[in-house]
């Protein structure tokens, strides 16, 4: 099962770094027309250990847990 | 070959794998920016207190490495309804955290490696991660690889002699792109496997008095000793053209216990002028219960696995945000180039399916809000979250 799902990791990111060596892709928006992405209210964690909270708030609380984007980790505290 | 031999070799052959694969591009991508931040959290609900600090610290060198150091502290109050139900008093506890990070930037690829310690007076876990981040196609993309190993320590403060051990694994990929000026994206994928003690000694189950079935009698519940979860999470932000963003997201969620869940989020940041920044956020979350999940067994052991934990029952919260940030010395001041002083108040609401107020049938008949056992009410509670933090970039 583990295998598997750690098979599944490797493909992905095996597909995604080969799709980058088949050639240059123009980009779409060029680093010029970033100014509105590089807004800091664009950021999605601004503010990381705030945001480590409140995952933590939650995940102690609900079934769910997991895909939130962070570097993983925590206590496994019930 | 021990299961353990063998995750070994598929956590080393992720990495291999990785590191082959990734192109060592020539052009820098760029590390986050040195900042301290402190910060104060609170929660209280459910008859639960829990407050502390959490400090965070980070530093790049040479624009090619960066360590970070966090502190995290909850000091706990409870008198929640499980420790009310079994007849407990009220008690309190104290869990410390230290996390230790590290980052290195080679080109446009980031690894980063991370190292957690989490100690209570009845339970220790221990956390390393690796993980490590490519830019593609112009910088478009972004995609995201990492995986973390835990190990916990599960004691109980009434009975020295117990010590039970869980194992923890998790896999992590993840994608970020821009899809227009004003309009990124994001999915992220982790599936968590944890083998081991995995329920909490401390709680129980209920089944029906044989004696007088309106009572019931408490047992200690007994989980399964694995458990692999699957979420899988879609995120996107967007500017709008005044200057504002909104953002959404969704995740779903299944694991081997049967536990379905979705989490559904909306925000909006608003800046005005150049100093304040207003946030707020909506977040529903939903879930169904663990199939060994019961509010009140028939019998004494009536099945192999049985639980009351409510965070393993069907429920639903909403949460609401409010947060304002104000940002000062944005022209700099000594060494720091510019601070923000930051107030979140969330409020959450729990409303549980299947899990009922026990505390009721233990009161007397007598009593005016007296109910039999399993025609108690639903419980349900209200939870505020507040954080208040300084953070400076220097």
């Amino acid at each position: 099962m583990i295998k598997a799902i750690a098979l599944k990791l490797v493909s992905s990111v095996l597909l995604l770094s080969g799709l980058c060596a088949c050639g240059n892709i123009e980009p779409w928006v060029k680093p010029y027309e970033r100014q509105q992405l590089a807004d800091p209210i664009m950021n999605a964690n601004p503010n990381p250990v705030s945001g480590a909270y409140m995952d933590h708030v939650f995940e102690a609380r609900e079934g769910a847990r997991g895909a939130l984007g962070g570097g993983g980790g925590g206590c496994g505290c019930n | 070959m021990s299961p353990g031999t063998n995750k070994a070799r598929i956590l080393w052959s992720i990495v291999a794998g990785a590191a082959l694969a990734l192109p060592l591009a020539s052009s820098a991508g760029v590390l986050p920016d040195d900042r301290a931040d402190a910060l104060y959290h609170r929660y209280e609900g459910g008859g639960v207190t829990i407050q502390g600090p959490s400090v965070l610290v980070r530093k790049k060198m040479a624009e090619k490495y960066a360590v970070s150091a966090n502190y995290y502290q909850d000091m706990i109050t409870s008198a929640s309804i499980d420790v009310e139900v079994s007849g407990a008093s009220e008690y309190k506890e104290e869990r410390d955290q230290y996390q230790l990070g590290f980052e290195y930037l080679r080109g446009k690829t980031t690894y980063n490696l991370s190292y957690t310690n989490s100690e209570e007076n009845d339970y220790d876990a221990q956390t390393a991660s690796f993980g490590l981040s490519q830019d593609l196609f112009g910088d478009l993309t972004t995609i995201s690889m990492g995986f973390s190993r835990g190990s916990d320590k599960v004691r109980n403060a009434t009975d020295p002699s117990f010590e039970r051990d869980i194992d923890r694994w998790s896999y992590r990929v993840g994608v970020s792109q821009i899809l227009t000026k004003s309009l990124i994206a994001s999915m992220n994928l982790e599936v968590i496997t944890d083998e081991g003690f995995l329920n909490n000694p401390y709680r129980s189950y209920r089944y029906k008095d044989p004696v007088d079935g309106t009572r019931f009698i408490l047992a200690q519940e007994i989980y399964p000793r694995t458990r692999t979860s699957n979420a899988v999470a879609l995120n996107a932000r967007y500017f709008l053209p005044y200057r504002a963003a909104v953002y959404g997201g969704y995740r779903f969620f299944t694991d081997t216990w049967d536990i379905r869940a979705d989490t559904f989020e909306l925000g909006y940041v608003h800046p005005i002028k150049q100093q304040w920044t207003l946030e707020a956020r909506v977040r529903y979350y939903q879930q169904n219960n663990a199939e060994f999940y019961r509010d009140l067994f028939d019998f004494a052991n009536q099945q192999n696995f049985m639980a009351r934990d409510k965070e393993l029952s069907t429920f639903n919260s909403m949460a609401f945000r409010i947060g304002a940030s104000y940002e000062f010395a944005q022209t700099g001041w000594r060494f720091v180039k510019k601070g923000s002083v930051n107030l979140f108040y969330d409020r959450i609401e729990f409303k549980y399916d299947d899990f009922h107020d026990a505390r009721v049938s233990q009161m007397l008949p007598t009593d005016p809000g007296y109910a039999p056992a399993g025609s108690e009410p639903l419980y349900e509670f209200g939870a505020n979250v507040i954080q208040m933090f300084v953070s400076i970039w220097f």
